[in-house]
């Protein structure tokens, strides 16, 4: 009876999870699969070191400034061309091409032409962002608005609604579970745009230390660093789960 | 213990709604409707019923001012229709809730559409939430609750705005039959409380039968009015002693023998 209780701990079954991935890691390592790859304890150590000697404080200092303004200017512009393109047809011929080829671009191809065009810079790595970020958050926002259930537009109708009113009730309200959706895929896809453009522009921030501890043969330090990235770009996601459910009450569980 | 229906005033009615020389034809070219002409009086409820395809919530959304029609008008009250009015009220199929917003907000949604104050469209939405038996839930989330609970909600917020003509279009279809039932005979009630006129869209016979004044027979497409059957149903009686009644089982077989013959 304790046992089925004990079992519908949640926190707990998450904690055993990991667990038992850190074993699996930890046993891999010592085997050894290979060289290059260190068990998780070296790793953990690693990973704890670099959080307090500061060496992740500086790198991501400098990793979050293309990070955050790409992903700003992606969430804004994005959001605002999907709506665009939901409510109107012709923008949505205009420039739904235009996403979809960016979408479908892999972006490591277009960073050298970037880079040729927009120097070594910060400029360089916001575009890598927002080149990831961006059509994410427009094709999935664009999809909520253009996709409302024809009876909730009909039945705004019946209660002669304005289209003003129709937008702002019953369209935006209705598209928000699409626009978070995008907005979580568009972050992710950023944190991947920031981190390619420090390894194939010029090494800064964490892209730096990467690059670095694998030239120095430092495997612990730089699965640390990878782990690190990581563990950023999930609880950023998280952070943004929770923004959501405060937006919009109705996905809390009660 | 069923509740006995109030007894509906068999007074002369005046002809709130008129069709005249209805036809639809989609994009596409399927002809939906055809020359359809019809009188609704008011204060009554009114069915429409026939097999599948033969028009009726064409002709429903056409009479609510949510689709024009490619021929004739619809006056009411004199009248011609050009869109969606205050005069007129529609329960939808699939409940068309906005599953964002809380079970009040829902039903006092056509009072917010008018610019109607929030305490004052609350305290009426209130009102209509109890009278359809979901007091308690004003902040439940539509998923949150049942099929049967979300056409309620449905029904609420088409009282809420006090409309004069109720257009309810297979509102018991999504439920099940001991539910489809119960809300039947609570709708007589209400009905007789509110004094509304009501147009039902129904497939089933019975449901048409028990509920309504008049049933309007639809032909399959293009639809035309068939026929058009007063019910004489004695609503003084309980529930189930309707349902026995030799008057509403003749109508039923009457109707039945009418559109078996569509099926051949």
């Amino acid at each position: 009876m304790a046992l089925r209780t004990l079992g519908r701990q949640t926190w707990l079954w998450k904690l055993l999870s990991f667990a038992l991935f850190f074993g699996a890691w930890e046993i891999a390592g010592r085997i050894p699969i290979s060289l290059s790859f260190p068990p998780f304890w070296d790793t953990f150590v690693a990973f704890v070191t670099m959080t307090f000697n500061g060496d992740f404080a500086g790198a991501y200092a400098q990793t979050v400034q293309p990070l955050i303004i790409g992903i700003v200017i992606s969430a804004v512009v994005g959001i605002g061309s999907g709506v665009v393109m939901g409510l109107w047809r012709t923008m949505e011929w205009l420039l739904v091409v235009v996403f979809i080829i960016l979408y479908a671009a892999p972006v490591a191809a277009i960073i050298p032409l970037v880079t040729y065009i927009y120097g070594i810079g910060l400029t360089s790595k916001v575009i890598a962002v927002v080149i990831m970020a961006l059509p994410l958050i427009v094709l999935n926002c664009y999809k909520g608005v253009r996709h409302t259930h024809p009876s909730l537009i009909e039945m705004v109708r019946s209660f002669q609604g304005t289209r003003w009113q129709e937008i702002r009730m019953i369209i935006l309200p209705n598209a928000s579970s699409l626009v978070f959706a995008g907005l979580r895929l568009g972050v992710g896809a950023g944190f991947i745009g920031v981190v390619l453009a420090e390894l194939l522009i010029t090494p800064t921030g964490i892209g730096d230390l990467i690059t670095y501890h694998r030239a120095v043969a430092d495997y612990a330090e730089m699965f640390a660093d990878i782990t690190s990235i990581i563990a950023l770009s999930a609880v950023t996601l998280a952070a943004l789960l929770k923004m959501e459910s405060l937006v919009r009450p109705e996905t809390r569980k009660r | 213990m069923p509740q006995a229906v109030l007894k509906m005033i068999q007074t002369p009615a005046e002809m709130i709604v008129e069709v005249d020389g209805i036809a639809m034809r989609y994009e596409g070219g399927v002809q939906a409707l055809k020359g359809v002409d019809l009188k609704i009086p008011a204060g009554r409820l009114t069915s429409f019923l026939g097999p599948s395809g033969c028009g009726k919530t064409t002709l429903l959304k056409i009479i609510a001012g949510l689709l024009v029609p490619t021929e004739g008008e619809v006056r009411i009250r004199g009248a011609r229709v050009a869109g969606p009015g205050p005069d007129r009220a529609f329960v939808f199929q699939d409940f068309a809730l906005m599953p964002w917003a809380t079970v009040i907000r829902n039903v006092a949604f056509g009072l917010e559409l008018r610019g109607v104050a929030k305490d004052a469209r609350h305290e009426i939405a209130r009102k209509y939430i109890a009278e359809v038996g979901l007091a308690g839930f004003e902040e439940s989330y539509p998923h949150e609750l049942s099929g049967g609970m979300r056409q309620r909600v449905g029904l609420a917020r088409a009282l809420a705005v006090d409309a004069d003509i109720l257009m309810m279009d297979e509102p018991f279809a999504s439920v099940d039959e001991q539910t489809r039932r119960k809300f039947q005979e609570d709708l007589l009630e209400l009905l007789a409380k509110e004094r509304k006129t009501v147009i039902f869209v129904t497939h089933s016979i019975e449901e048409a039968v028990y509920v309504s004044d008049q049933v309007v027979l639809l032909s399959p497409r293009p639809g035309r009015v068939q026929q058009i059957i007063d019910t004489e149903v004695d609503r003084s009686k309980t529930p189930d002693e309707i349902r026995r009644d030799k008057n509403y089982l003749d109508r039923v077989d009457e109707i039945w023998a009418i559109l078996k013959t569509y099926l051949r």
